[in-house]
């Protein structure tokens, strides 16, 4: 029979109205987003040896990135000057951006990191495009990585 | 009994006045109530909260933004029906006013054939739709007004038949002799609470809840406005305050549907022990408030159900509810002339 499934129905509408809604009134109530959220992409300048990587992985093509080569001191003492690519520009085009994650993912050499900070929209789409200082910034909002679970394996190397 | 006596032309503006305040705070308290707010919460969301207290001005906004939006006409439309049939429908609901009463006075007038005026205008509303649906020149708003045609046939007659049971217990057509002989019915030899026939006429009341839910095309009975598959029906080529007009008949009428189940199975003004000018006075709160509650029915309803199919819909209406309505009149004749 029909009939008891539509009074069900009723039932179930009923008290979904008499329960609180679920809805965060966002602008005046602020939820915090969880640790691993993808928010914002932030860049660890340091670390970054302009392999291109993540710029030839990222579907959408929104980063940028132009650099050159310079000498470093030394890791020796009398030895031979070192060669290191060092950033003239990485640039990521948040308008272009679909927080895939593949350029965190494929980094060699941990540059980047998800930070959970959402707030950055902006009246003119160009100013989405945020240059290097600007992705350094938001490593300020990385969190600490998470602890490992009981009994994983300890990680081979340090993060440097 | 108000001791206040008015020149016809008097009377008749104050009337028309009210009415045309009335469908717009009709519209306005039913969108907001229940389209708005309602609905969000059985969706388990807020709704609108920016526009006055908890979006309370929403609707007044989107009103504001109706009236400033360009009137177009579609190319190929019949630019006068296409021009006149948002005015025609809204004419339906505001005919349906002239007979719903508010209190002993308060009635625009007091028709010996109220129920009757009151069914036969608000079929008035299909002209409207059909003229619309034809003049846009568009299949879509076209099939909308055809099924809206089809659909509002079909569920006349259960309307009509369900309320015939109240009028042949009343033993009257006049809105006002409906009230007053709930007021002094018995059930079972109790008086205190009149006779709302609600409970002699239960049968009515469902059928006649069941068939003003598709005359008001809601859900689940909106095949002729559907979305997802005619855009928006009859209304798809519509743009500022003609659409508003639409959108203002149908809360109107369903305001106006709100108040003829109230009054004809709850009782409408008429609440125990409240008598002469002070029944003047409180009629139109007790009638509000009988209005909100057979609302609250009509929209819970629609904010539950899916769409019926367009011959699931035809199938309720001509097997189920006409023969239905039609065994309920027969007994309520054949306990009419027993008890």
């Amino acid at each position: 029979m029909e009939l008891p499934g539509l009074l069900k129905g009723l039932g179930v509408t009923f008290r979904a109205m008499l329960k609180p809604a679920v809805t965060v009134q966002y602008p005046h109530v602020k939820e915090a987003p969880p640790a691993r959220a993808r928010g914002v992409i932030a860049l660890k300048e340091e670390n970054c040896t302009v392999c291109m990587l993540c710029a030839r992985q990222c579907p959408d093509w929104c980063i940028y990135i132009e650099g050159y080569k310079d000498k470093a001191p030394p890791r020796r003492e009398g030895g031979k000057a070192r060669t290191v690519q060092k950033l003239d520009r990485f640039d990521i085009d948040y308008s272009l951006c679909m927080y895939c994650g593949i350029c965190v993912e494929v980094c060699p050499f941990d540059a980047l990191f998800w930070s959970p900070e959402y707030e950055y929209s902006e009246a003119k789409i160009a100013d989405l495009l945020h240059d290097k200082e600007k992705l350094g910034e938001w490593m300020e909002s990385v969190p600490e990585p998470l602890p490992l679970e009981v009994g994983a394996l300890a990680p081979k190397k340090a993060a440097k | 009994m108000i001791g206040i006596d008015l020149a016809y032309w008097q009377s008749t503006g104050i009337k028309v006045a009210v009415v045309l305040g009335i469908i717009p705070a009709g519209a306005l308290i039913f969108g907001y109530v229940f389209l708005l707010k309602m609905m969000s919460h059985m969706q388990s969301r807020l709704g609108p909260m920016e526009a006055g207290f908890h979006g309370s001005l929403q609707l007044v906004a989107d009103g504001l933004k109706f009236l400033q939006k360009e009137d177009i006409f579609p190319a190929k439309a019949d630019r006068f029906v296409f021009g006149i049939a948002p005015l025609v429908v809204l004419m339906s609901t505001f005919l349906l006013y002239v007979v719903i009463p508010a209190g002993p006075d308060l009635i625009v007038e007091d028709l010996d054939t109220g129920i009757f005026f009151a069914m036969a205008v608000s079929s008035l509303s299909v002209l409207g739709i059909l003229m619309a649906g034809w003049a846009s020149a568009n299949k879509y708003s076209l099939i909308g007004a055809l099924r809206a045609a089809g659909q509002l046939i079909a569920y006349e007659l259960p309307l009509i038949l369900a309320v015939v049971g109240v009028i042949v217990q009343a033993g009257t057509m006049s809105m006002q002799g409906i009230v007053m002989a709930q007021a002094d019915g018995e059930i079972f030899g109790i008086g205190a609470i009149g006779n709302p026939y609600l409970f002699t006429q239960f049968f009515g009341f469902v059928i006649f809840l069941i068939a003003a839910q598709a005359e008001l095309t809601q859900a689940p009975f909106d095949m002729p406005v559907a979305e997802s598959e005619l855009v928006a029906g009859y209304m798809t080529e519509y743009t500022g305050f003609r659409f508003l007009f639409f959108f203002m008949a149908e809360f109107g009428t369903a305001f106006a549907f709100a108040a003829i189940g109230a009054t004809l199975f709850l009782g409408g003004w008429y609440v125990p022990g409240v008598e002469g000018d002070l029944a003047n006075l409180l009629g139109p709160f007790v009638l509000f408030a009988k209005i909100m509650a057979v609302a609250f029915l009509i929209f819970w309803i629609r904010f539950s159900y899916p769409r019926l199919r367009e011959d699931q819909l035809q199938t309720l209406a001509w097997k189920y509810l006409i023969p239905l309505s039609l065994l309920n009149i027969a007994a309520t004749g054949i306990l009419k002339v027993a008890l």
